[in-house]
């Protein structure tokens, strides 16, 4: 039978015909374009409209940008360089960027300080940041904060080293007390701290910052994208902690710290954080004892804290509501009492799922803090709408000095949402 | 043969207001409301201290001095002679107004960045993602000021507008866009209904609401008839019809006129004046918050899982019918959370307008009256007091809202 069949069909395919390539149109680059600029009427039109908006921005910009002018020194001479062209007049960059970092009355050759203290802010953070690096950079990163405030108000070294004094006590009184009942090592702590700072602070001597190695700088002479940077990383390291501690009291059984947590969170977060600047500005100051002086930069700091750790709050118990029930009453059924459930069960599970959020509310608070320009402290966007384009030099270059500042904090910004986005990925444990 | 017996008494001992947990929560309650109120005490303390020395006392009796400052942007009648009490009514107004707008501005952003963004064209979904970033990761403050720069520096000054060779010239001449802000054409009525023009206008809103009602029963009429007969009557006609007939017979009966801008002295006169700063602002916030009601929206009408889609599809629905009968109504129950935080980041954020002197309630209450009776303490509490009900106002209306769209359990 085969035998007949191949004899009789005069011709039989031995193998696979070679595979021909698509047609042109549906290959490459053509049919890319096809599938997803011109796939119908509706999406020609689209592509059409969007590629004249990208022209148009494009031709605004890249000759103002191509034909900046980086080198004059006020910006008449800009416009004698450019002679009519469109330009840009970046001369303004160059001239005032170290007061556009640092503000006008950091003291010049001190720049190096706070420098310093912001390379140095990478190496603590990445230990936060990144699991992976070996855990002994923590030691750093508790380290940071009393040597970042030594190299940017200077002044006697005595003071930042017994503020670490104290936390170490506090940290040994609950290390030694804290196995047997939370709450004695807790409070403990606190006694152990306060202690430290109050025996410490008396045995400062006056006038140990007069001739100090490092040149003390008053906190009012802070300023430009450097006093951003501080506000944002110091509240939100600090609101963090009251954050959890709110989420976890507003979860509580007992009413009364319920409610006190409940009335924080909804008094803070239904006022805008410029009233909050304006009560550290003007109103801060009569609640403190009368003889005392905080100066601005505390008080904004106080408010800016309590403002984040409100928002960080609702985010924690966003992720403590999204546990599971049974991951409670496992704890429970453990033996484990309170301050362990959490410790041990509840908090790592609930603040991995808060990451994100968190985040969030950090970038918001780090462009919330140009709102401290509004209360005349002289940070990047107060810089440049006070001294720099209120001199005679530079008056009227906007474009040139805010698009600077929005490109300051885009980097910033976007650089810590990508770092969110990335972490989100990493902690995915579960599988989708 | 055993006897149910109580358990053991046990005497009270003082360890079990710590060990006992019956007793404990007490305990840390007790502690709590005490450190509160010695908290309370101190602060008090201080505050009675510091305005002793600093010879103040707290009153509100400023707010029926005379303001004595001139206010250029205001929805309701005032002078320099009027009271602070006054001042702060007129900027509590605008920031009503502001965030109204703005709300609305920034539903629109939102919701057409949002779906771009998920278009299937690449360029399109690409420069919504770009928008998208750049817009919230730059603080709103930066873009006021750019916002407010642009329309300084752009828009021509009214003098431009003036003389044969002017350089500028009014859009259908009627509206005009200047450096101090844009003036529209204001309507009003020549042979009104009722003496002064805003009871004229109530006499509007109350015929609309009468369209309103009977619209909505021209369409429980056609949903009855559909559940009847199983067709739909045709609605839009009639709907069109209740709308437009009250409206243009009552128009004709009060006289509908438009007063024009015009160009007299150094500056426009007539018409509705919307001030460069109110302007800055309100674009500004709308179209930051829709950068952060697109990425809502997109989250939302992703969230909708695609069997839905698919099913819909299987049921033989075309593509925009899926879209509006079955994702965006499951996607609305998700945005609407979001967006509600979202309207309430605009009211506050329109405290900024103090950065472009719009004279909203924080630059009137919280700026200048602050400033001139140094009544600090008194002017943040109200200003404090104002935020905290909008806020609440805004969430209760919003969530009642909410609980109307939301799935029904049962």
């Amino acid at each position: 039978m085969t035998d007949q069949s191949t004899n009789s069909v005069a011709f039989v395919a031995d193998g696979n015909i070679p595979q021909s390539p698509p047609p042109a149109r549906e290959t490459g680059a053509i049919k890319w374009v096809r599938a997803n600029l011109f796939s119908s009427w509706m999406n020609g039109i689209l592509t059409v409209a969007a590629l004249l908006i990208i022209y148009k921005l494009l031709s605004d910009a890249l000759p103002w940008i191509w034909n900046g002018v980086w080198t004059t020194s006020s910006l008449s001479e800009c416009r004698e360089v450019l002679q009519g062209k469109t330009g840009a007049c970046f001369s303004v960059l160059s001239e005032r960027w170290n007061q556009l970092l640092f503000g006008f009355k950091y003291p010049t050759d001190q720049y190096w300080r706070p420098t310093l203290a912001f390379v140095l802010l990478f190496v603590a953070a990445a230990p936060v940041l990144f699991f992976d690096l070996p855990r002994k950079l923590l030691a750093f990163t508790a380290l940071y904060p009393f040597l970042a405030f030594w190299l940017i108000w200077g002044g006697t070294i005595l003071a930042p080293i017994v503020a670490l004094l104290g936390v170490a006590a506090a940290a040994y009184v609950f290390q030694t007390y804290g196995k047997a009942s939370f709450a004695i090592g807790f409070f403990g702590a606190i006694a152990a701290a306060f202690a430290v700072w109050i025996i410490g602070g008396k045995l400062i001597p006056d006038g140990a910052s007069d001739n100090a190695l490092l040149q003390a700088v008053p906190s009012r002479d802070l300023g430009g994208f450097m006093l951003n940077m501080m506000l944002g990383v110091t509240c939100v390291s600090l609101s963090v902690p009251l954050g959890i501690a709110l989420a976890l009291g507003r979860q509580s059984n007992m009413p009364l710290i319920k409610w006190i947590c409940v009335i924080f969170i909804e008094f803070v977060r239904g006022v805008p954080l410029i009233t909050l600047l304006f009560v550290a500005s003007v109103m801060l100051s009569y609640f403190f004892p009368p003889d005392s002086t905080v100066d601005l930069f505390l008080r904004v700091v106080i408010m800016i804290t309590m403002f984040s750790a409100a928002y960080i709050a609702e985010v924690i118990r966003g992720g403590l509501a999204a546990l599971p029930k049974g991951q409670y009453e496992a704890a429970d059924s453990l033996g484990l009492d309170y301050a362990q459930a959490m410790r041990l069960i509840i908090l790592p599970q609930a603040l991995k799922i808060s990451i994100p959020g968190i985040v969030n509310v950090a970038v918001g608070l780090f462009k919330d803090t140009t709102l401290v320009s509004v209360i005349s402290m002289f940070d990047l966007v107060g810089m440049i709408r006070g001294p720099i384009l209120a001199s005679t030099e530079w008056s009227g270059v906007y474009w040139e000095l805010l698009g600077a500042a929005a490109v300051l904090f885009f980097i910033v910004c976007y650089g810590i949402s990508q770092y969110s986005q990335w972490l989100e990925r990493r902690l995915a444990t579960d599988h989708r | 043969m055993s006897t149910l017996t109580d358990p053991p008494k046990t005497a009270f001992r003082l360890s079990m207001l710590i060990n006992d947990t019956r007793y404990r929560s007490l305990t840390f309650q007790a502690l709590a409301f005490l450190a509160l109120a010695l908290s309370f005490v101190y602060l008090g303390n201080n505050l009675v201290e510091n305005l002793r020395t600093a010879g103040l006392n707290i009153n509100f009796g400023f707010l029926g001095d005379t303001a004595g400052y001139d206010i250029s942007q205001r929805l309701v009648e005032y002078g320099n002679q009027d009271s602070h009490s006054r001042a702060a009514l007129v900027g509590l107004l605008n920031t009503v107004l502001v965030a109204f707008l703005a709300c609305i501005t920034a539903t629109v952003f939102g919701v057409i960045a949002g779906v771009l963004r998920l278009s299937n064209n690449w360029l399109v979904s690409k420069l919504m993602a770009f928008y998208v970033e750049i817009f919230r990761n730059i603080p709103v403050l930066i873009w006021i000021i750019i916002i407010f720069t642009v329309m300084t520096a752009v828009m021509p000054a009214p003098r431009a507008y003036r003389g044969d060779n002017a350089t500028a010239s009014m859009l259908l001449d009627a509206v005009a866009f200047t450096n101090r802000g844009v003036y529209i054409p204001m309507p009003f009525f020549e042979n009104g209904l009722m003496p002064g023009q805003t009871l004229n206008w109530l006499v509007v809103l109350v015929v609309a609401v009468g369209s309103w009602f009977a619209a909505r029963k021209i369409n429980v009429w056609a949903t009855a008839k559909q559940e009847e007969s199983g067709v739909r009557p045709k609605t839009l006609p009639m709907v069109l019809g209740v709308w437009l007939v009250p409206f243009v017979i009552m128009m004709l009966i009060m006289g509908l006129a438009w007063e024009y801008p015009a160009l007299k002295g150094f500056n426009f006169q007539g018409g509705i004046k919307i001030g460069g700063p109110l302007i800055a602002l309100w674009f500004a916030l709308s179209i930051y918050t829709g950068a952060f009601i697109a990425e809502n929206v997109r989250a939302g009408i992703q969230a909708v899982s695609k069997g839905q889609t698919e099913a819909a599809a299987a049921l033989g629905l075309r593509p925009g019918k899926v879209m509006n009968l079955v994702v965006l109504p499951q996607a609305l129950r998700i945005i609407i959370p979001p967006l509600i935080s979202q309207y309430l980041n605009i009211t506050k954020n329109s405290s900024l307008a103090i950065a472009v002197g719009y004279a909203d309630i924080t630059a009137t209450l919280g700026g200048i009256t602050l400033n001139q009776t140094g009544r600090a303490i008194e002017c943040v509490l109200l200003l404090m007091a104002f935020y905290l009900t909008a806020s609440l106002l805004i969430s209760a209306v919003m969530n009642v809202y909410n609980a109307s769209v939301k799935l029904k359990e049962r």
